[in-house]
């Protein structure tokens, strides 16, 4: 049985990360399932974790006024998600839910926050890892916004 | 070049606003032959002539255009019925580079109404699968109701030798598929940067970002190849309608190497 260390070391997010970096993230982790249809987090509950998913698919969902929940982006294997964890007031924008039975390894956002702050080199390879994510969801949200394939006629 | 007369003998509604044409020549003859990404100019007598790219097979009965009603000799098309005339110049334009990708593994990636043209190049590598290697198709649209080619696509994602993922902007409660931006696949998609060919056809933003993330993986300016279709209105390149920069679509393009345009399709002005 593979420990939490070589877990989140076959997952891409930690791809390059060093031995040491990961053992100490590992203490932070724990592996979780979620049942198909289950909320793995709801909006505007507190962020204490941030997840990467080993398999299966989450659904990142929103509470909007006309339409009740809906899905605004799904993940999967290999994926991460949660950034809110990382910003004050750490209260999560978005809900998660599960799709099917999924597999994910929580790290613990206390914790991960605390190892940043003591391991300034770990804590900027986290921060250039999530700045990425982060880039990549405003990038797919401008996108969204833009409605590019609008019949506009 | 004068319009041959093409009878339409099939009209298919593939959603609210797209439709596909199957047309035979009038004559009885052969129809004429295109390569993958190639157009027509399609004639309504009395409205007006527009360029479509052709969607169906190249070895096909039929030609086959897939287009949206969006201007007004669009609109008139989409009231074609079986058995009316209509006519058809062309082939006009560079195809896509199938020749070139072969050997290699070949990303295709549409958004929209960008499928249909793309779709001959689906089912060239599908004749003949064995030239090329690990094929995926990466389609994005803006809703469910909006995919094109539904039962196709599900008999494509059937196969073992072909990756299909499709995405929505917007996901509705029926939907269970993938909703997001149809660039979010490009990271996990099962292809070998290096050295694999990409096509991308679909809205020029999305292009450009399509581009970009294919990019961030790895693959090279020159292995990717997008569709511009602007302003095609005398398909030779004579009326000056086209024109992006140094280059006119209709002639040049609607292919277009990405390292070749891929300045212009940075700047908003041009």
């Amino acid at each position: 049985m593979k420990t939490l260390a070589e877990l989140l070391a076959t997952h891409p997010f930690f791809r390059d990360f060093s031995p040491e970096h990961l053992e100490l993230l590992s203490g932070c982790a724990s592996q979780q399932r979620v049942d198909e249809g289950d909320f793995l987090f709801r909006e505007g509950e507190v962020a204490k974790a941030f997840y990467v998913v080993r398999h299966g698919s989450i659904a990142v969902t929103a509470v909007t006024p006309h339409q009740g929940l809906v899905t605004i982006q799904t993940l999967g294997e290999g994926d991460v998600l949660g950034w809110s964890w990382l910003v004050k007031p750490y209260r999560w924008h978005f809900g998660a839910r599960a799709l099917e039975p999924t597999v994910v390894v929580g790290l613990d956002a206390a914790c991960v926050r605390g190892k940043c702050d003591q391991d300034s080199k770990f804590g900027y390879e986290m921060m250039r890892r999530f700045a990425q994510v982060m880039a990549s969801r405003l990038e797919a949200t401008h996108l969204q916004l833009m409605n590019v394939y609008e019949n506009r006629s | 070049m004068v319009p041959e007369l093409y009878r339409v003998q099939r009209v298919r509604q593939e959603t609210h606003d797209t439709f596909t044409l199957e047309l035979r020549p009038q004559s009885g003859a052969a129809r004429l032959t295109f390569k993958p990404g190639q157009f027509n100019m399609l004639y309504i007598f009395g409205t007006g002539e527009v360029p479509i790219s052709v969607s169906g097979n190249p070895t096909g009965a039929t030609l086959v255009h897939t287009t949206r009603a969006v201007g007004r000799v669009t609109h008139v098309m989409s009231r074609l019925r079986a058995g009316d005339v209509i006519g058809v110049r062309g082939p006009f334009g560079a195809p896509w580079p199938i020749d070139l990708a072969r050997g290699h593994d070949l990303v295709i990636v549409a958004g929209g109404i960008g499928l249909p043209p793309l779709r001959p190049v689906i089912y060239h590598v599908l004749a003949h699968r064995g030239d090329y290697g690990r094929v995926v198709l990466l389609y994005g649209t803006r809703t469910p109701e909006d995919i094109l080619f539904r039962a196709e696509l599900e008999r494509w994602r059937a196969r073992f030798d072909l990756e299909l993922h499709v995405t929505v902007d917007r996901g509705t409660p029926s939907w269970h598929g993938n909703v997001g931006v149809v660039t979010s696949l490009i990271p996990k998609a099962p292809f070998d940067a290096r050295s694999a060919f990409a096509m991308i056809c679909g809205p020029e933003v999305m292009i450009r970002f399509t581009a970009m993330e294919l990019e961030r993986r790895g693959v090279g300016t020159d292995h990717i190849y997008v569709s511009l279709e602007r302003n095609m209105k005398c398909a030779v390149g004579f009326c000056g309608h086209c024109q992006f920069g140094p280059h006119f679509v209709c002639r040049e393009g609607p292919v277009f190497a990405y390292d070749r345009v891929e300045d212009l399709v940075h700047r908003w002005e041009v």
